[in-house]
């Protein structure tokens, strides 16, 4: 098999018995970069110098005999949301043509500390607003299973590339669902880890209090690998949370005999795509069959979910996008005459039509007179959205539902409407409202040969049953080992 | 005040303040002041992108012992918010700030106006991130370009908000004093105006005297010193009552105060029309606060100013006003207990300050602090004059030369030879010389005429350089103008 298909564990394994050096494993990414990107268009940048500079130091220190990490040698991809000191970071979005941090984000500093090597920063929708990757600033990510369909998103560009195989895993980040859907759309693992259990220092913010970083994988012992790595408490975070973080991978082969999952009776709704459907119940035996048990459960505020959502994330994001102002970096507009029309032009020439869109939405929900009927409305739901989780949690250690209500879709079928792209991410918003963690993994695949994504929610800092219970469905089916045709 | 009496005006103030913490509120960059520009920033006070803010429990701890102060209920449970509007020189264009749950509310200060003691109520104590600087090259409207300095960014602030209580120009101002001298005190804040770190906005409305309802209210803003407090609050309250008896409405907007054409002048509508749109820090928990920190505060708090005037009273027998005086800023009592423990004539170190010190700093405009003379020295000073070796009036004398060089007394004395004469042999010689060059006053005073004896003291005086102890100027005037023994040597 090629090094740029095999996991991180699998690399792991060449690498410390020294059968294959960094540099080599870079290098075959390179190659393959060079071949199939310029067909998925999955990277913002590629940081080929610097990773090859990177793997040689990795492969001295470990010739020295030294231990260079968990990660020592492994290939990633970053989305272009967080911050990595000295290479550009975009979000890609014009308004911050230019930027490049001084500074690393907390899971970068993790990471190299852990001895990754970073392969470059990948496409997403701008600022992670979208899902389906097509409203980035810079370039449309495409499905490797279907090259007329999108990668899903916002991190697109990270699902897409390691579907292609054109890095071992990613980081995303995921603030509606823009890790687990893209990671349903492109047959991978995502996860999208309690708020608070990664830290948000130096990842850019889209909704402060939705936002987190999270794995994605071609497999579940990655993405419980990655996330042992970059979770944990962060002083320079105050919403991340103190929580130890547990062995991940130790506790992927328990078994889930009498684990209880519920299935809640509002995801499986109308217009859903019945081979989506399928694929889900199809999941539920193949559990049941393991020994867990599912029942029906009920979470009434569901259909709150996404109005609610476009309340509280927007009136965020108004704020949160305030500091592009083109006074300290980024793109400036040149005609501007005075300070007024300076932030105008600029903002207005910077900035994407969703993005300015969901500005406005957000500046509306916020403003006097509007605040109490939408911002506080909506504060108020999410509280019941996630009352319905904590009462549910009671009966039940997982909820199962689809990640996304159909496979990927073509690209440009819902650019039109963005009411119709907001529905894509229905079965994921709950979770960032209710601040749960949840892991999408890949379950089927349609006749035309779409990945159907799985979803599984867990109770706060329990990843650990969401990856156990996640890992006995992954050993129970072959969907993972599936390559796209490129 | 030429105020009409038929119309009190109604004022509340707005305060701000720079906390002397080490670093600043969201991230560990210093607050030095008047470093080379930008050079106190990193990326949280920057605001870059990514970047996110965490508390800093020592701007906490300042607010709360402000709070407790000017006895305020300190919430167990208050939240940051987010205050939105664009300028550049606020880089994230929010202000993370307090709105709804402030750090603190309720509480009073009191205050000494027309001789009467008056409480101003407060409404809350809050705290907040400060804005950088511009500096425009040019005037602000026509700059060709204009610089931020985000060195101030991030500078911890505590909002101080009082209830409308104060019913006079010099009642606002005498409160902003009081305020300022418990931020002194309380070790917390520079508090000098004209350096910035202590800000203050008044809304101001006037209404017929003794009625009940509120009249429309003006915002005034930009005063930077104690004096233009005043002078603007005055300025706008006359507006205020100009515009009523002619009819015309008063406008609720917010004038800026311009000190050199002394007026304040609306803002232009375009910049004062700012929704906030305050919503809850959603990157900083709550802030909860435990009774036992609090006591722990509320312990170790320092005398305040109040309770330190009337200790000056009480124990050291001072007049209320040389107390009130004497205990405006922490420094300058400090100072006064400093030479009381030298010297025991309480009052008369009193005097010594209030009308000399105190007298030649005004002039200059100096603070205490910057008094070139210190405790040790005007103790020094006033017990020469205590042992008789100079004369209060050479002692103003010394004091002038002291305050110039910053040399002891004694120093000044040698180098001037300026040691009273109490040697009654010495002196008589010199009586003796002044009775025989001045025939006129002697016989005007054995003919019976009292007053010429005032005229011999003078002469005895001059002819001495003022050196001359008066007490035995008197007795060896009285003796000899009494013997008759005039002309010794004939």
């Amino acid at each position: 098999m090629e090094l740029t298909g095999l996991t991180i564990h699998e690399l792991q394994g060449l690498l410390r018995r020294r059968e294959v050096t960094a540099k080599q494993v870079l290098m075959a990414f390179l190659k393959r970069i060079a071949q199939v990107e310029g067909k998925i268009q999955a990277y913002m940048a590629v940081t080929g110098l610097e990773a090859l500079r990177m793997a040689s130091r990795l492969d001295r220190r470990r010739h020295a005999g030294e231990d260079a990490g968990p990660l020592a040698g492994i290939p990633l991809a970053i989305k272009d949301v967080i911050c990595t000191q000295d290479v550009p970071t975009t979000c890609s979005s014009r308004i911050l043509d230019g930027f490049i941090p001084p500074y690393d984000a907390t899971v970068m500093r993790r990471l190299n500390q852990a001895g990754m090597v970073l392969l470059g920063k990948t496409n997403m929708d701008e600022f992670a607003m979208g899902s389906s990757t097509e409203n980035s600033g810079y370039k449309v990510t495409r499905n490797p299973w279907d090259l007329d369909r999108v990668p899903g998103g916002s991190s697109g560009g990270s699902a897409a590339a390691v579907a292609a195989d054109l890095c071992t895993a990613a980081l995303g980040s995921d603030t509606g669902g823009s890790i687990r859907q893209p990671a349903a759309f492109c047959g991978i693992v995502g996860v999208k880890p309690t708020y608070g259990r990664v830290s948000r220092y130096g990842l850019v913010a889209f909704a402060s209090s939705l936002d987190q970083i999270g794995p994605m994988t071609k497999d579940v012992r990655d993405a419980a690998i990655l996330l042992g790595v970059i979770a944990g408490h962060d002083t320079c975070d105050s919403t991340s949370v103190n929580v130890p973080v547990p062995d991940y991978v130790a506790q992927l082969g328990r078994e889930v005999t009498g684990l209880r999952i519920g299935i809640p009776k509002e995801y499986f709704i109308e217009g859903m795509d019945p081979e989506v459907e399928t694929a889900i119940r199809a999941a539920i035996n193949v559990l049941e069959s393991l020994g867990a048990k599912a029942e029906s459960i009920s979470l009434p505020h569901t259909e709150y979910a996404v109005a609610t959502y476009y309340l509280v994330a927007t009136a965020e994001a108004s704020s949160n996008l305030a500091r592009y102002d083109a006074v300290k970096y980024g793109f400036r507009a040149r005609e501007a005459k005075d300070l007024l029309s300076m932030y105008m032009k600029s903002r207005q020439n910077g900035f994407g039509a969703e993005v300015k869109r969901r500005i406005m939405l957000g500046t509306y929900a916020l403003s006097a007179g509007y605040y109490d009927a939408y911002y506080l409305k909506a504060l108020k739901v999410r509280t019941l959205i996630r009352k319905d989780f904590e009462d549910t949690f009671k009966r039940c250690e997982v909820i199962l539902t689809p990640t996304a209500p159909t496979p990927a879709f073509r690209l440009g079928e819902k650019t039109a409407d963005p009411l119709t792209m907001y529905l894509s991410d229905i079965f994921t918003i709950s979770a960032n409202l209710a601040g749960i963690p949840g892991v999408c993994l890949p379950c089927g695949f349609t006749r035309a040969g779409l990945p159907i994504g799985l979803q599984l929610l867990g109770k706060p800092f329990d990843e650990a049953t969401l990856l156990q219970v996640a890992f006995a469905y992954e050993q129970a089916t072959e969907w993972h080992r599936r390559k796209p045709p490129l | 005040m030429n105020r009409e009496p038929e119309y009190e005006a109604v004022i509340g103030l707005e305060v701000h303040a720079q906390l002397l913490t080490a670093s600043k509120i969201f991230c560990g960059c210093s607050t030095r002041f008047g470093e080379a520009p930008n050079s106190q920033t990193c990326p949280v006070c920057l605001g870059l992108p990514g970047v996110l803010p965490v508390l800093n429990k020592k701007a906490v701890e300042f607010a709360i012992r402000t709070a407790l102060a000017v006895r305020g209920l300190i919430a167990a449970h208050s939240i940051f918010a987010r205050k939105n509007y664009f300028y550049p020189d606020l880089p994230k264009d929010y202000q993370i700030s307090q709105y709804e749950l402030p750090l603190s509310t309720g509480g009073f200060v009191e205050i000494n106006n027309d001789g009467m003691a008056r409480r101003v109520r407060i409404r809350r104590v809050h705290l907040e991130e400060d804005a950088g600087k511009l500096l425009h090259a040019g005037t602000m409207d026509r700059a060709e370009y204009s610089l931020v300095d985000f060195n101030r960014c991030g500078v911890p602030l505590i909002e101080m908000v009082t209830e409308p209580d104060l019913r006079t120009p010099e009642a606002a101002a005498e409160f902003l004093k009081e305020f300022r001298a418990i931020l002194q005190y309380l070790e917390v804040s520079q508090g000098n105006m004209e350096e910035g770190n202590l800000r203050c906005d008044a809304n101001v409305s006037v209404r017929p005297t003794g009625t009940a309802e509120l009249g429309v209210k003006t915002e005034v803003k930009n005063m930077n010193s104690f004096k233009n407090v005043q002078r603007a609050l005055e300025y706008e309250i006359e507006r205020q009552i100009r515009l009523l008896k002619s009819g015309q409405p008063i406008v609720q907007e917010t004038h800026l105060w311009d000190a050199t054409q002394g007026v304040t002048l609306p803002m232009r509508g375009k910049e004062e029309a700012h929704d906030y749109r305050y919503f809850p820090e959603p990157d900083l928990v709550p802030v909860e606060i435990s009774p036992a920190w609090v006591e722990e505060i509320a312990a170790s708090l320092p005398e305040l100013p109040a309770e330190r005037r009337q200790r000056f009273v009480q124990a050291y027998g001072l007049p209320e006003y040389d107390a009130a005086v004497l205990t405006a800023s922490k420094a300058l009592a400090d100072f006064f207990e400093e030479c009381t423990h030298r010297h025991r004539d309480v009052k008369l170190v009193s005097n010594w300050i209030m009308s000399e010190l105190l007298g030649y700093l005004n002039r200059e405009g100096k603070e205490i602090t910057e008094s070139p003379v210190t405790p040790a020295q005007l103790a020094a000073l006033l017990k020469l004059i205590q042992e008789g070796v100079i004369s209060g009036k050479i002692a103003k004398v010394v004091f002038e030369a002291m305050y110039q060089t910053g040399k002891s007394p004694e120093a000044i004395i040698r180098e001037k030879g300026l040691i009273q004469i109490t040697d009654p042999e010495e002196l008589g010689r010199i009586v003796d010389q002044v009775l025989a060059e001045n025939p006129g006053p002697v016989s005007d005073f054995r003919g019976g005429k009292e007053k010429a004896r005032t005229a011999l003291v003078g002469a005895v005086m001059r002819a001495t350089k003022g050196k001359a102890n008066p007490q035995l100027v008197n007795d060896l005037l009285r003796e000899k103008l009494a013997g008759g023994k005039v002309h010794p040597e004939e």
